[in-house]
């Protein structure tokens, strides 16, 4: 879906869905996961529709994910760092855990 | 009391807040910056202290407008004021009491004034289809391009109207995007409309000189840009697959990434739920603060600095925070009446300056009937998947306004709070019901203002005040 047409800045390695990806320091989880070609972010609770960011800026709530095993977190404001754990999120959160 | 306490806290680090915390602290006043983001700048210079370190080159693409905006980090980063990046304020009480997160812990700062730079959000553009991956905003595309330095893959169309989606359009079009068109709303009668602000505008004539570049070197190029009057929909089922132009020689253009733009709003979550007076802006269709030349608020503690208070641009923007830090210095003693006034002359001739663009584009760029009142079938609210013509039901059915509605369908209750369907809501029910915007109002901001979890507050410090 995105590409990186400059990849300058400190390389990490995060795992989307089980899958290991390079990312850059600085970029916002939601970002890594387009560059990944990961599609939806999430699909939402009333119709299971797949759902993609939108705003980017924290303000849609469309890139709700599991990070690091906190559910319902905007991955748009959420900075990637060395070894994070992001999964799709699949319908409404639920409590003490990933959905 | 809790742990912390300051002169000022000032929300948001956009040329708004940055200049508002800097002015502030140079009058002698403790100041706290509390901003979202992990890095300082806003949505306008998002990111551009670590583009001019590890990409300069991309100062170029982005252009000399986006370079500017270093110069205001800078001056953030020298001045004596405490920045909480990373913390996202989830509550504003009215006795100046601030709540924020960073994530993990939750924490009030106890302040003698509020400044809030909450800045603007793009305005939602509701048409068929646009809930599907690979839509986006043009600013959305913008942040990726300046935070990530990302460019979409494959065919991109843009639709929609304004600065922003030209300026966008050309961006990625020089970051090696595949542009295949860029499908306009502006009518015959919009240029007519605007027409008689032509010469009020001509002092920030550069803006026009930049909107008539950006054009011509679209065009040169050989991107399409066409007129789509009878709005547009989003083909595709999973994801985005193309744009259809709606009308009788409608075509469609294959697209992966769709990005829409329809001019931006003031982003009045905060302010709403402070209960601040605000009014409706009739040519651009939002709702702002009411607020004096210094920011000054229906609560004598908070003051509003930049487009959270009315869109302007980011000039004005920063001259507003330098106008907001002199007016809470006056405020808490610091200055007299007289040296305020002699200090904010500069500030008050450049917002002039950068604003008198503002009614030509208020006026060249309405948001169009068919986003403002979408076709029946066209979802408003994403969170709970709300259609226009749900909301149009539940109005007929006695709704009287946006509060109403959220016992009828759960319009406004998801995890955006409102921010997406809020607008479209209010200009849906005013037209079932005939009445003004102003009469129907707006959904009730209550805190949080971001979801926090249950850990967060369970953290707070012992000696922290109950919200």
């Amino acid at each position: 879906m995105m590409h990186r047409r400059n990849t300058a800045g400190e390389r990490v390695t995060i795992n989307i869905d089980g899958k290991n990806v390079e990312a850059v320091v600085g970029e916002s989880v939601a970002a890594a996961v387009l560059a990944a070609g990961a599609g939806a972010t999430r699909t939402t609770p009333v119709s299971g529709a797949p759902r993609a960011p939108y705003c980017m800026m924290g303000v849609c709530f469309e890139c709700l994910m599991d990070i690091d095993g906190i559910p319902n977190r905007q991955a748009c404001m959420v900075s990637v760092t060395p070894g994070m754990k992001i999964k799709r999120q699949a319908g409404a959160r639920t409590v003490g855990g990933a959905s | 009391m809790s742990e912390q306490a300051c002169d000022v806290v000032v929300i948001g680090a956009g040329p708004a807040g940055m200049r508002a915390a800097v002015t502030a602290a140079n009058e002698g006043l403790s100041v706290t910056l509390i901003d979202e983001q992990t890095e300082a700048g806003g949505q306008i210079y998002r990111a551009v202290a670590r583009v001019a370190r590890t990409r300069p080159a991309d100062l170029t693409l982005l252009g000399p407008e986006y370079a500017a905006g270093g110069d205001i980090v800078l001056e953030l980063d020298a001045a004596d004021i405490t920045v909480l990046h990373g913390h996202t304020v989830w509550q504003i009480s009215q006795d100046g009491t601030v709540w924020c997160s960073d994530g993990t812990k939750a924490k009030s700062i106890t302040a003698r004034f509020v400044i809030m730079a909450s800045g603007a959000q793009e305005r939602p553009v509701p048409v068929p289809g646009w809930t599907l991956p690979g839509v986006m905003t043009a600013g959305a595309a913008q942040i990726l391009l300046k935070s990530a330095a990302m460019v979409p893959d494959g065919p991109v169309a843009l639709y929609g109207s304004g600065p922003l989606l030209l300026l966008v359009a050309d961006q990625l079009l020089s970051a090696g995007a595949d542009i295949r068109v860029v499908a306009e709303t502006t009518t015959f009668k919009d240029y007519l409309n605007a027409a008689p602000h032509l010469l009020g505008a001509l002092p920030a004539s550069k803006y026009l000189k930049k909107g008539i570049a950006l054009r011509r070197h679209l065009k040169a190029a050989g991107v399409p840009i066409i007129k789509a009057p009878n709005g547009v929909s989003i083909e595709g089922t999973e994801r985005a697959t193309g744009l259809r132009i709606i009308g009788k020689h409608g075509q469609t253009f294959e697209a992966e990434t769709i990005l829409l733009q329809q001019g931006v709003v003031p982003n009045t979550q905060a302010s709403w739920q402070l209960r601040l007076d605000h009014a409706w802006h009739a040519a651009q269709h939002y709702w702002y603060p009411t607020t004096d030349r210094f920011g000054a608020t229906s609560l004598a503690n908070v003051f509003i600095a930049g487009d959270g208070a009315g869109i302007f641009g980011a000039e004005a923007a920063a001259a507003a925070g330098a106008l907001a830090g002199l007016g809470v210095a006056h405020a808490a003693g610091n200055i007299s009446a007289a040296a305020r006034d002699q200090k904010a002359l500069p500030f008050i001739a450049l917002h002039k300056k950068a604003a008198a663009i503002r009614p030509l584009l208020d006026h060249l760029f309405p948001p169009p009937a068919h986003i403002l009142v979408p076709d029946d079938a066209t979802i408003i609210c994403r969170c709970e998947e709300i259609t226009a013509g749900q909301v149009r039901d539940a109005a007929k059915l006695g709704a009287p306004g946006p509060n109403q509605l959220k016992a009828f369908l759960r319009a406004g209750m998801g995890p955006c709070q409102g921010r997406m369907c809020g607008l479209s809501v209010v200009e849906i029910m005013a037209r079932a019901h005939g009445k003004s915007p102003a009469e129907i109002g707006a959904y009730r901001i209550r805190p949080p203002l971001k979801p926090l979890s249950l850990a967060e507050l369970a953290a707070m410090d012992d000696d922290t005040p109950t919200p």
